[in-house]
Parts: C-alpha cells; sequence; structure tokens
C-alpha cells in the first residue's frame, strides 16, 4: 500500500514545490513558506520534509544548476510527481467533502470542484 | 582590494555539519545554507547570519541528514567478526595457554568479586534504617588517670536533661540497656532469646518494619515487640497480637507488635524482642535508683535529630552537659558527644578522644587484596601474550603490511582480551554463585547476590570493562609496536630488553604473594599467641549457667549438694560475673598510702565460698575465702593487677575502704584472664557475696564424660527450677569466641593467599614452558656438546630464582611495616622473628622450583635428535 496520508506542513510544502516550479529547492521553499505563512522555519526541516516526500513517491528531485551565491554549488531541485499531484487532489477532495458536510458552511462554497 | 574581512560563514559550524552531515548531501547543503546566509547578511546582519546559520546548522541534526552508521562501519563488523575469530582460533589451538589465561583469570576475578560483595555488604551496613543519615548514638569520652577513653555506656539522668534542655535538636530519643537473654513464656512455652528494654520511641528510631501492630502502640508501659522469629516460636500459627506472655518468670507483658527481624549486616541483628523501659525500672530497683546517679554509666542512649539540626552543631552544644550537672564527675572530664549511624559499624574505635578507624581497616585490607589478586591475574595474561608475541608477530606483520593501522591492531588485541575476559567472567560467575555460601559461613556474613539487579549488571560489564583494558593494554601497545619489515624478513627476535618488563611484571607477582604468606603466617602466630596467653584457671571441664529467673535464687544449697551427690560435678560455686567478662566495675576504693591523685577502677565480683576450688584459682599469696572464717564477709581478695595497680608492698592484712565499709585483704590470686585476650588483664577484687551473684559455676566430675555430666546436671536442673529452660555454655568455648574476628582475619587471607600463589605458579608454569619451548633447539645442541640434565635443569631454572629472590628483597620489608603497624594495635602481640619471612621466601622459592621444574626436565629429557629435528 503506498503511504497516502499527508500532515498540513507535508502539504503545504508539496504545494510550494508545485508554486516554485524551476526554483523548488530546499532554501528557496524555506524563504517561500515564511513569507507566505509568517512563520519560521528552518531549512533543515525543510529538507527533511522533502526527503520524506521523495521517498513516499510523490517528489522526484535532480542535481540542478551552480549559481555564484552558493559558492558555486549545485542545488537539489524538486518536482511533483504525478503520484503527489494525486495525492495532493485527493486531500483537497476530502477536504472539502468534509467542509460540504458541516451544516454552518454546507452549500456557501463553490469551488466548480466536480 | 578588499578592505575589510571577508565576509563568510562561520568555519566551525561548518566543519561541525560536514562532521555529521551524509556526504551525498553536502554539497545541495552546503550551498542552501550558504546563500541563506548571504541573503540575511545583506538584509539583516552579518552577525544575524552567523548566528542564524549556526542555528541552521543545528537544525540539519536530524535522522535522515546524519551520516548511517551502518553504512560507514560494514567493514569494522566484518574486521571484528575476524578479530573474534582469530581470537578463537588462538585459544583452540592453544589449549594450554588458554587454560592458563581463562583459567588464572577466572579464580582472580572470582576472588575480587567475592570481596567486592564482601565490601559491598560492609559499607551497606544498618542502610535498613530508614533514618540512617539521622539516627546517632550518644557517647562520651572520660578521663581516667591520664588515658582518655571512649563508651558508649551512659548515666541514666543524661537521657532527662537531653529532652529538657536539648529538646529541640532530637525528634526522638530512647535509652535503654543492654541486650541480654532473657526468658519470654506462654503457658507451657519456654523460650530463651536475647532481647532489649527501650523507650517507647525506639521502634521510631530504627523505623522497625511492623509485619503486626504499630510502632506507637509500644508506648503502653507493658508492652513488648517480638521480632517475626520469636512470635513465631513462641505463638506458631495464632496471632500474638495483645495476647499476654511472661517475661523472665514473673513479669507479665503484652504483645503489641511483630516486627521484621533485623538483617544481618544491621547493628541490632541480634535484638529478637524489645521490652518497655518501664518493665525495667519498675522490676530492679538498682534502675530506680540510677535515675540520679550521674556517675552510674550503665545504660545506652539513641536518638534521632531533628530535621534540620546539624550532627557536629549538636554534639558541639551538648559537650559539657554532664559536667554542668554532676561536679562529682567533673574529675574524669566527661564529654558527650553523637556518634552517626553511618560510623557505627566502620568508625568505632577511639583513641585519646579522636576516632582511630575500625572495621574500616578491614575493608581497606581485603579491598587490597582483591585487587592485588585481580592484578596477579591481569599480570599472567600479559605476560603470555607477549612471550608468545613472537609467534603472533607473522600475523602482526601481514596485516600491517594489508593496511592495518596501528589503532586497528591494538583494537584487535583488545579485542581478544575482552573475549577472554568475558569467558573468564562467565566461570568466575559461576565459581562464586557456587562459593558464596561457603563464603558467607568463613566470613560470617549473608550476603546474596542480586542476580536481577540491573546495578549489578553494570558493575559487571564496568568490571569486564576495566580488567580487559587492564589485561589487554600492554599486549595490545606492545604487540602493535612491531616493524613490519623485520617481522616479515625474520630478522625481528625480541632482545634482552624486551623480557625485562615481563620481568618485572614476574617481581610483582611474587612480591605480593611472598606478602600474603608473611601476613598469614603472622595473623596466625598471633592468634595462637594469644590462645596459649595462660590465663589462670582451668578452662576445661568448667560450665556456667547464667540464672535468669528468681526460681534459681535462695537455692545454692539445695543444688549444690543435689549436684554433687550425683556425681555430676566435684564443686560448684556463684558469681556475678561470667568467666568471659567483668560486668560490674567501681570506683571510690581507698586504703592507705593510696596516691590521692589516682582515680580507682577496679572490676569488682562477687562470689561464693568455693569459687576459687571451682574455677582452680591459684592463690599467690594468703588464702582463699573459707567456711572456716566468719569474718570473710568482710575480707577480700585481689588479683596481681590489682596489687600492681594499687602499688603497694604487702598487701596480706591491709585494709580497704569502699562504699562506707571496711574490708581486710586475705589473699592474692593470679591474673584471671576473662575479657579480651588482646589487653591487659583489670585489676580486680573479688567479694563474697550470696546475693547479686548471677551465674553458676560447675567443675565437671572429670572422671565421668561430659554428656554423661550435663545429662545429670539437667535433670536436677529441671526438677529445681523447672520454669527455666536448662542452658549452659562450656567455658572453654565460650573463650574461643573470643578469638573468631582473628580466626576469621586468619582463615579469609590464607584462602586469598593460597589463590594468590596459584595464580602466580600458572603464571610461571606458562612462562617456563614457553621459555622451554623457545630454547628447544638450544637445549638440543647443548645436550649434543655434553650438558647434564641437571645442568639443563639449573640453566632453565637460575632465571626465575633470581627473580623470585629480587621479591623477596621487596616483600620482606613492605610486609614486616605493614604487619608490625597491625600488630601494635594489640597489646599483647607476637614478635615477627627471623624465620618467618625466611620461611615464606624459602616457600615460594621452593612452589617456584617446583613449578619451573617440570618444564625444565622435560625440555632437557627431551630427545636432542628430536629437538634439532623441528623446522
Amino acid at each position: 500500500m503506498i503511504e497516502t496520508r499527508l500532515g498540513e506542513f507535508e502539504e503545504v510544502i508539496l504545494l510550494l514545490v508545485g508554486i516554485l516550479g524551476e526554483d523548488a529547492y530546499a532554501f528557496k521553499i524555506a524563504e517561500e513558506f515564511e513569507s507566505q505563512t509568517g512563520r519560521s522555519v528552518s531549512i533543515g526541516a525543510v529538507h527533511s520534509t522533502l526527503d520524506r516526500l521523495e521517498g513516499k513517491g510523490f517528489l522526484s528531485s535532480a542535481m540542478g544548476n551552480a549559481t555564484a551565491e552558493r559558492g558555486g554549488r549545485r542545488k537539489r531541485i524538486f518536482t511533483i510527481t504525478a503520484l503527489g499531484k494525486r495525492v495532493l487532489k485527493e486531500s483537497m477532495d476530502f477536504k472539502v467533502s468534509l467542509w460540504k458536510q458541516y451544516p454552518a458552511f454546507a452549500g456557501k462554497f463553490n469551488y466548480g470542484v466536480s | 582590494m578588499l578592505k575589510q574581512p571577508k565576509l563568510i560563514p562561520p568555519r566551525f559550524a561548518t566543519r561541525l555539519l560536514l562532521y555529521f552531515l551524509r556526504d551525498d548531501l553536502s554539497e545541495e547543503v552546503i550551498g542552501d545554507l550558504e546563500e541563506k546566509f548571504y541573503v540575511t547578511a545583506r538584509t539583516i546582519s552579518a552577525s544575524q547570519a552567523r548566528l542564524n546559520y549556526w542555528y541552521q546548522v543545528l537544525h540539519y541534526m536530524r535522522p535522515f541528514a546524519i551520516r548511517k552508521r551502518s553504512r560507514t562501519n560494514s567493514n569494522h563488523y566484518d574486521m571484528f567478526r575476524n578479530y573474534f575469530k582469530v581470537s578463537f582460533r588462538n585459544l583452540v589451538s592453544n589449549k594450554g595457554y588458554s587454560f592458563i589465561n581463562i583459567g588464572g583469570l577466572a579464580v582472580g576475578m572470582a576472588v575480587a568479586m567475592l570481596i567486592g560483595l564482601w565490601v559491598y555488604d560492609e559499607l551497606s551496613y544498618d542502610r535498613y534504617f530508614q533514618n540512617y543519615d539521622r539516627v546517632v548514638q550518644v557517647m562520651q569520652h572520660q578521663t581516667f588517670n591520664g588515658v582518655k577513653g571512649s563508651q558508649t555506656a551512659m548515666p541514666l539522668p543524661l537521657e532527662a536533661a537531653l529532652r529538657d534542655e536539648y529538646g529541640a535538636d532530637f525528634k526522638y530519643i530512647a535509652i535503654g540497656r543492654w541486650p541480654d537473654g532473657h526468658i519470654l513464656s506462654r503457658g507451657d512455652v519456654k523460650i530463651s532469646k536475647d532481647g532489649n528494654f527501650f523507650q517507647g520511641d525506639f521502634p521510631e528510631i530504627f523505623s522497625l518494619k511492623m509485619l503486626k501492630g504499630t510502632r506507637s502502640a509500644f508506648k503502653d508501659p507493658s508492652a513488648i515487640l517480638l521480632a517475626q522469629s520469636t512470635a513465631e516460636a513462641l505463638f506458631g500459627k495464632d496471632d500474638p497480637l495483645n495476647q499476654s506472655i511472661i517475661l523472665d518468670s514473673d513479669i507479665n507483658v503484652k504483645v503489641v507488635g511483630v516486627y521484621e527481624d533485623l538483617p544481618a549486616n544491621t547493628t541490632h541483628t541480634d535484638l529478637k524482642f524489645i521490652a518497655n523501659w518501664e518493665l525495667a525500672s519498675a522490676h530492679s530497683p538498682w534502675i530506680k535508683r540510677a535515675a540520679t546517679q550521674w556517675g552510674n554509666n550503665s545504660f545506652q542512649l539513641y536518638a534521632e535529630l531533628a530535621p534540620g539540626a546539624d550532627l557536629q552543631t549538636v554534639s558541639e552544644k551538648i559537650k559539657k552537659i554532664k559536667q554542668d550537672h554532676a561536679e562529682r564527675e567533673r574529675q574524669f572530664s566527661p564529654e558527650v558527644f553523637l556518634h552517626p549511624m553511618r560510623d557505627w559499624h566502620l568508625y568505632s574505635e577511639w583513641k585519646d578522644g579522636k576516632q582511630s578507624g575500625g572495621r574500616i581497616q578491614m575493608v581497606w585490607l581485603f579491598g587490597i587484596i582483591g585487587v592485588f589478586v585481580l592484578l596477579l591475574a591481569c599480570i599472567n595474561f600479559m605476560n603470555l601474550s607477549t612471550a608468545r608475541s613472537e609467534k603472533r608477530a607473522k600475523e602482526v606483520g601481514i596485516r600491517m603490511t594489508i593496511g592495518s593501522m596501528r589503532k586497528q591492531l591494538i583494537s584487535q588485541f583488545l579485542s581478544e582480551s575482552f573475549l577472554i575476559v568475558f569467558l573468564s567472567f562467565i566461570i568466575a560467575a559461576g565459581i562464586v554463585a557456587i562459593a558464596l555460601p561457603w563464603f558467607n559461613t568463613l566470613a560470617d556474613k549473608s550476603i546474596v547476590i542480586h542476580w536481577l539487579n540491573p546495578v549489578f549488571w553494570i558493575v559487571s560489564l564496568c568490571f569486564i570493562i576495566v580488567t580487559s583494558l587492564l589485561a589487554g593494554s600492554y599486549p595490545a601497545l606492545y604487540l602493535s609496536s612491531f616493524q613490519p619489515v623485520k617481522v616479515l624478513k625474520g630478522t625481528f627476535k625480541s632482545g634482552r630488553l624486551a623480557s625485562v618488563p615481563r620481568k618485572v611484571l614476574v617481581v610483582v607477582q611474587f612480591t605480593v604473594s611472598v606478602i600474603l604468606i608473611i601476613g598469614t603466617i603472622i595473623v596466625y602466630k598471633q592468634i595462637q599467641f594469644t590462645k596459649d596467653r595462660p590465663v589462670g584457671y582451668n578452662r576445661e571441664g568448667l560450665v556456667m549457667i547464667q540464672m535468669k529467673t528468681t526460681e534459681f535464687f535462695g537455692k545454692f544449697d539445695v543444688l549444690r549438694n543435689e549436684l554433687k551427690n550425683t556425681g555430676a560435678i566435684t564443686e560448684m560455686a556463684q558469681s556475678s560475673s561470667p568467666m568471659t567478662n567483668i560486668w560490674s566495675n567501681s570506683g571510690g576504693f581507698d586504703w592507705k598510702g593510696k596516691d590521692p591523685d589516682l582515680q580507682t577502677d577496679f572490676g569488682t565480683i562477687w562470689i561464693t565460698h568455693e569459687y576459687g576450688k571451682t574455677v582452680g584459682w591459684k592463690v599467690k599469696e594468703g588464702r582463699d575465702f573459707s567456711r572456716e572464717f566468719s569474718t570473710d564477709s568482710s575480707s577480700i581478695i585481689l588479683n596481681e593487677a590489682a596489687v600492681k595497680f594499687m602499688n603497694i608492698k604487702e598487701p596480706i592484712g591491709m585494709e580497704v575502704n569502699w562504699d562506707g565499709n571496711k574490708y581486710t585483704v586475705i589473699g592474692v590470686v593470679e591474673d584471671l584472664l576473662v575479657q579480651s585476650p588482646y589487653r591487659p588483664v583489670k585489676q580486680s577484687v573479688y567479694l563474697l557475696g550470696y546475693n547479686g551473684v548471677e551465674w553458676i559455676d560447675l567443675r565437671l566430675n572429670p572422671e565421668k564424660s561430659a554428656s554423661e555430666c550435663i545429662g545429670l546436671i539437667e535433670s536436677v536442673f529441671k526438677r529445681n527450677t523447672p520454669s527455666a529452660p536448662f542452658e549452659y555454655k562450656f567455658v572453654d568455648e565460650a573463650y574461643d569466641d573470643k578469638f573468631k574476628a582473628e580466626e576469621r582475619i586468619g582463615k579469609l587471607t590464607t584462602v586469598f593467599s593460597v589463590l594468590a600463589i596459584i595464580i602466580s605458579c600458572l603464571g610461571i608454569f606458562g612462562l617456563a614452558s614457553f621459555v622451554a619451548e623457545q630454547r628447544t633447539k638450544e637445549i638440543g645442541v647443548r645436550k649434543v656438546l655434553g650438558a647434564s640434565v641437571l645442568s639443563l635443569w639449573k640453566m632453565l631454572s637460575k632465571d626465575f630464582v633470581i627473580l623470585v629472590v629480587i621479591s623477596c628483597f621487596f616483600a620482606i620489608p613492605i610486609a614486616c611495616y605493614f604487619l608490625l603497624q597491625w600488630l601494635e594495635g594489640y597489646k599483647y602481640h607476637t614478635q615477627i622473628s627471623w624465620w618467618v619471612p625466611a620461611a615464606a621466601g624459602m616457600g615460594a622459592l621452593i612452589i617456584t622450583l617446583a613449578t619451573v621444574s617440570y618444564q625444565a626436565i622435560r625440555a632437557a629429557l627431551m630427545s636432542p635428535s628430536k629437538s634439532l629435528k623441528t623446522e
């Protein structure tokens, strides 16, 4: 069985990888996380999550190009796999279905989700 | 170009990161962190950037990022497996050496473990009591004729004075008498148990574990607490609580509780019942009188300090309490002080008012012996490994050329020693488990091993590691220091110098062994010396019976006549003290010509007319008590020590005043040795008295067997004193009990020195066989050239003999120094005569020769054609 459950932090990181696209490497993702959520996070924590997500098959990675500000070192660029995308979607669907069952909000949302 | 120092991330943080980080991650991670560093430096500040860099580095300490041990150490695993395999093969292929190594080490470890258990038991003495840190015994120093002595015997009024004046410093105080045999009876069941009288708070101070009843119920003035064993003996399965029993045939007491028997390693372990103090004072008029007598030191006093009270401070506060209350006692300058429970067992001796050790010296002595025996076994291991190093030199050389680092070789040999130590430990644990009951009897202990206690295993593990380091360090360092080129070329030969450390170690071994031999002989000599000391009376066939109940009183003539008629005894007498002690000491004697500064202190013993005849004392001057002189009720007999103490020339006919009475000295007897055989005999006076005597002394009829006599005596006592169980002691046996402590030391040191010698011999046996093997060819050549077996034997034995002789030179002065100190502690002690060290040295030499000769002769007898054929 494939591990499909996503933690909140994992889900955010996964989404950030998708948002950043070509620029999705640990440092950038951490910066983006801080600016989007306002919460501080260490690069190590982000890296550890990326590593875990890659282990689950939601991400793949490859060494990218080097830049001067990092002493000519290459960076590891992460990309979402098809499985990763499906898991994200399932996660959202699940939550929306829950939202719909919640009487206080039922019917007030319309995201155009089929 | 660059004026200011170049801004770079903290170097040390990077080094740290690289140390723990997985290698494949280093590029991307350092890249990321550096980027972060420069961004922070640009946007905030350089110092913030540095701080943040550290923060990021520390946050990379996550399982996923840390170097995997298994990945990098997989090689080490194989390597260690190889080490153990090689070690094991070595052990199997050299069975003789392995046996000597493992066997010797196991015996050494077993001895060290037993001693370790013993030391632990000694150090944990009295820890059974919950208030271990706050319980104290009140003691006093007093000065008699310039000698400052210390004692636990205290005056009764001190208890009330402490309560009234220093009550805030003590939580509980309890005064008591001395433990003594008493008779407890319930209906027809009569048992004799050791017990004592204490005030109500005693159970609280000693935190007795109550199995039935409560501690507070003991405050009842007619209460008695029974130890579990006593309760079972008296009540069997019945419930003892609130039952009435009779103490010493006439005191009615109520059982208010049962406490768990105090374990063997506690001070009051013999206390089998505790009766309330009020019972003692109500039934003994002398105790009532003692309530105001500050000079009557006849009681023991225990207390528990109040929380927060400091021992030293309180001790200092109460120092002068006796002097303040009792003017007459000031001449002895009594100083009251507190002796804490933690020191009761190990530090119980005083000299001139200062603590001077006690049993702690034994603990040190045996601890040191244990360490030395273990050291001997380790030395064997070191010697045999280095001696055989040439055999393994090739292995070391090849390992080195293949690329072994020195560190790895060291770890190889350490793992080898670990294996051997571990095997030895298993055997040693087996030996300890088997030998423990025997050791317990020998040492008079009840030690158990806590197999399931994690502390035991932690200590054992540390023990294994320390021993393997101790035994393996020298061979490991030595063997790993070979130069591979020389070894493999075959030019490697350990020169003359290589065997020097080995010889030093053998000398150390034999020094220790010879010291132990001398020690053992001296301990036994000392015991024999004191046993042979003249006692001044005839111990054999002398029986004493304590008159524990009032039923005995007033029956002197009846008993004497009946016993004599049965023919079981030749004479009977009664006395106030047993034949093995003096129970009563008194001062206040006066005589003509007495030095006014002399503080008198005499053992005072009340006896009946035939006492002298019964015990067989020797009258030196004057005469014994006699029924023919009615004036003898105011006569007195002195012992020789008393004459010397009083410093008088013609004692016979002298008048002595004591307690308002006049006594005439009618005789002087030879000193009767009834107290410690190691101390001088106490100056004593003997008075006639048929009241206040507590012991019956019987001289058995020598024409009948002892068992026959005892049977006859028992029937007489059964008839006349039915309420008391018939209990008797042979004086010679009771006297021998006084040597128990010393005999125990003697037996233990014997066992340990025998083991030490065996271990040392195993070592030289191994070395000798190695030397013989190494010199096979030389011996062959010598034989061809005409050497006799005798000359070869001489040649091979000489080396070892020289070593033993050198050891003797070290051992004898060391042993003499320490043993003289030990003997100084005894007033009556033997001398270290010249033959003792000589015998020890000769003994060691003979044992060595016997051990070495076996190998030497075997090598010398080998046919040269065979030995020259090898290789």
